[in-house]
């Protein structure tokens, strides 16, 4: 693991990591044509964290699923690392956690996290201690021997979460983890993503539905507008590192949340420091969906 | 790549029968031309072409796997020697007539599985105290006891309709018990918050999710119903007139005539078919505008 | 405490079991009944005891047969469910065909089997054991290599898995519920499939030809007795089906809950 310190230094700075560039993607089906998303242009530096929001259809998640070579673009190119995405995905260069954790039932949490290890072919030691690193990491040593049926969904989407970690990867790539959990459990989990992110220096592409959470994680929210998906609007988020429970209770987090539900809703550019009331009851109407 | 409609699913199966039957065709006699027995023409002057394949292999010979046209020549042919009736009139009256005891039992068997299974819903002290018998009643090879319930109920029509209730009752119970306790328990406290009597519970939500498990074990059920009727109609001294006591019948005369066996063998296949897709056409009906099942 | 709890839920079907056991024998015996058909379980106990060897060679053979075509079908079955699962295409061709021939009787098929084997072969027997089983083991199999989690063969790509890594680490472990599903339904229908297919011919030593032979002579305890025996080697065999996915499996949904 690079040092940390390093890490933050040269955050941010660098040649980009994820360069998309004109991309367009279009599905046949059978009612015709549906354009996902339209004439994207992103590029991720180093060490950032990225969200995706937007209405539900805005193609965040395939604009994720493109990042990752996991279906291909209809027009336009996406450069990882420097390559090409499918090089990118082949050389393992990015993990990936999906809203689902995805584990094999058959394996125990160890062993799931060991799946990538083993796909790459590395040896038994090796695959042993990063398995126990990773876990440390997401503190749920104790539960290495246990299946997946045992634990929460929380703790289910941590081993998943260890799991894209195992092989070190550069990029990691979450499409709406925590999606299905509670917002007590989801709060906890976005601590654990911001200190397992300041801990390892990876790259982050997140898509998310909630704004509170993408403000609260991300360098840099991107928001998309409704099919056919465009980005609007990249805001910088300057909340200062490293965010704690007390972030979310300034007055620039609630300023930051108003400026993306804004421009979510068509009203960019309008940053109105709302007053805690109507902020909760906009809140509540809805991470947007 | 699922086909749109009902209607195209059936042409592609057709279509897909069609292919499976050519294959099956080329291959046999396929099998005889490299080793079975001489094949022999004879054209209208009296000549005969002889062909002699290069194998022998007792397996595909004459005797054992007949010529796919002498077993289709055999079907036009009287049944038995001054007989009016042919061959393939005959099968089709057996095939009647054990279908219609197949039937019979499929129909008595499928209710009494509907009816346990509705009553198991409802009680769970029924359930517990009947259970483990009806699983261990499986256990018992009806198959196997087939001719003698046939036998004890005077080789007519009741005993054969038994083991064919017997056999459709269980996978029918089973199934649609599974199918009745599927629907979500969220979907029950629902119908429960708006006063839903048990039994508008039953028939709106419990009836509709219980169909395509039902239907899974139907087409279980026709085959067996089928398979029982045939193997009841097996006892010495039982009924003349179905596909079973054809089959034996037949198979006694094998020496001197092996087509009619297989003829008696196609009618069986022909009619396990035949219910199965009643069943299915019954189920695209019944299940109609929902998502295809994956097949079977 | 466990105990005591489950003894108690499987009272009622106790109390039903020594009822009708109960009732069989006051009623046969009371009302004189039919006892060449359906005899009292005493008779009955008392034919199984007396003719153990008989009824033991039997059933050895019958198992032999039952357990060789089981053996074969299920291997052959499994087999061609790998084929199958490969290319979709052949998949959809091949699986309606399954479907549709399983039914067909194919106990009819027995004759021709004891023609082309030979009427004492056990392979007759064994063939038709074979036919049986096939197709409910491919069907299953290939449902369970295929329906896959869509999620879970994208993380494989993501990790740049081989077409063989996720054979292996993915659908394999997936179809193993499926794979013992089918082979729960294959032993009942095997031993059945041996016992019925004997009674249309072969050799004198096994279960079915001692079923036929005792019934037409009117010697139903006897018939029973081989029914029993023919019922508890099916029990048996089933049993061991589930010991073997309780080792294979403990981690499926089903093994938790105590379903079958």
């Amino acid at each position: 693991m690079t040092d940390a310190r390093s890490a933050l230094a040269t955050r941010g700075s660098g040649a980009p990591v994820v360069v998309v560039k004109g991309v367009s993607k279009t599905f046949e089906s059978s009612g015709g044509r549906t354009t996902a998303l339209e004439n994207i242009d992103i590029a991720v530096a180093p060490g950032e964290f990225v969200s995706l929001i937007g209405p539900s259809g805005c193609g965040k998640s395939t604009l994720l699923r493109l990042i990752g070579d996991l279906t291909a673009p209809s027009a336009g190119s996406i450069t990882v690392n420097g390559k090409p995405a499918r090089q990118a995905r082949q050389d393992r260069d990015y993990g990936i956690v999906f809203q689902a954790p995805v584990l094999f039932d058959w394996r125990t949490v160890q062993a799931n996290v060991a799946l990538p290890l083993e796909v790459k072919g590395l040896a038994r030691s090796e695959r042993e201690d990063r398995v126990k690193a990773t876990l440390d990491l997401v503190e749920l040593s104790d539960f290495a021997r246990h299946y997946p049926y045992q634990l929460s969904g929380g703790m289910q989407q941590r081993v998943s979460i260890a799991r894209a970690l195992a092989l070190r990867p550069s990029i990691l790539l979450m499409d709406e983890p925590f999606g299905a959990l509670d917002e007590m459990t989801r709060e906890r989990m976005n601590s654990e993503v911001q200190r397992i992110w300041e801990q390892t220096s990876t790259t982050v592409v997140f898509v998310t539905h909630s704004i509170p959470e993408a403000v609260f994680l991300s360098s840099k929210v991107v928001v998309m507008s409704p099919r056919p998906g465009r980005i609007v609007r990249v805001i910088d988020i300057d909340l200062p590192r490293p965010r704690t429970d007390d972030t979310r209770e300034t007055a620039r987090y609630f300023e930051l949340i108003t400026a993306v539900r804004e421009t979510l809703r068509g009203r960019a550019g309008r940053e109105t420091p709302g007053d805690v009331a109507s902020a909760e009851r906009t809140l509540a109407e809805g991470a947007v969906g | 790549m699922q086909p749109r409609s009902p209607f195209r699913a059936i042409v592609r199966g057709t279509l897909l029968a069609l292919l499976f039957v050519a294959v099956l065709v080329a291959v046999w006699e396929g099998a005889k031309a490299l080793g079975g027995d001489p094949w022999r023409f004879k054209d209208a002057a009296g000549n005969e072409t002889v062909y002699r394949p290069p194998f022998a292999w007792p397996i595909v010979s004459d005797l054992s796997l007949p010529h796919v046209w002498k077993i289709w020549d055999a079907l036009a042919a009287p049944v038995q020697r001054q007989q009016a009736q042919s061959l393939a009139g005959f099968l089709v009256g057996a095939a009647v007539y054990t279908g219609r005891e197949a039937a019979l039992g499929f129909l008595f068997g499928g209710l009494l599985g509907l009816a346990l299974a509705a009553g198991f819903v409802h009680s769970k002290l029924a359930e517990r105290a009947f259970m483990p018998y009806i699983v261990a009643s499986q256990t018992i090879p009806i198959l196997a006891l087939a001719p003698l319930i046939a036998f004890a109920f005077g080789n007519g029509l009741v005993g054969i309709v038994i083991v064919a209730s017997y056999l459709t009752f269980f996978p029918v119970t089973i199934a649609q018990l599974r199918g009745l306790t599927s629907p979500d328990p969220r979907a029950v406290e629902l119908m429960r918050s708006c006063a839903a009597s048990r039994w508008t519970i039953f028939w709106k939500l419990r009836m509709p999710a219980s169909l395509p498990y039902l239907f899974a074990a139907l087409k279980v059920a026709a085959t067996a119903s089928i398979v029982g009727a045939i193997v009841g109609e097996g006892n010495p001294g039982g009924s003349q007139f179905g596909l079973g006591r054809a089959i034996l019948n037949f198979n006694e005369q094998y020496a001197s005539g092996p087509e009619k066996l297989w003829a008696a063998i196609l009618a069986a296949g022909l009619l396990g078919l035949t219910f199965f897709l009643a069943v299915r056409l019954m189920e695209l009906f019944a299940l109609r505008g929902r998502p295809q099942a994956a097949v079977g | 405490m466990k105990a005591t709890g489950r003894l108690r839920s499987q009272l009622p079907a106790l109390v039903v079991f020594v009822a009708v056991i109960v009732l069989w024998e006051l009623v046969v015996a009371g009302l004189n009944l039919q006892q060449f058909i359906l005899p009292r379980p005493s008779a009955i106990a008392a034919a199984f005891v007396a003719n153990w060897d008989r009824l033991q060679l039997t059933a050895g053979n019958t198992l032999y047969e039952a357990l060789g075509g089981l053996a074969i079908g299920a291997t052959a079955g499994v087999l061609t469910a790998f084929a199958v699962a490969r290319w979709q295409r052949v998949r959809e061709a091949v699986l309606p065909i399954a479907v549709g021939a399983s039914a067909i009787p194919i106990i009819a098929a027995a004759p021709i089997m004891s023609n082309w084997f030979g009427i004492l072969n056990p392979f007759a027997k064994m063939a038709i054991v074979i036919l049986l089983v096939f197709f409910p083991m491919l069907v299953n199999v290939a449902r369970g290599l295929s329906q896959v989690d869509e999620s879970a063969v994208e993380l494989m790509r993501a990790s740049a898995a081989s077409d063989g890594q996720v054979l292996r680490k993915l659908r394999i472990p997936n179809a193993l519920p499926y794979f013992f599903t089918g082979l729960k339904i294959s032993t009942t229908l095997s031993l059945i499939g041996a016992v019925v297919a004997e009674y249309f011919g072969g050799s004198n030593d096994v279960l079915g030809r001692v079923i036929v032979q005792s019934s037409s002579q009117l010697r139903f305890d006897i018939t029973w007795a081989a029914i029993t025996v023919t019922a508890i080697s099916g029990i048996a065999m089933y049993l061991v089906a589930l010991a073997l996915e309780r080792v294979v499996i403990p981690w499926h949904a089903s093994q938790r809950s105590g379903e079958t």
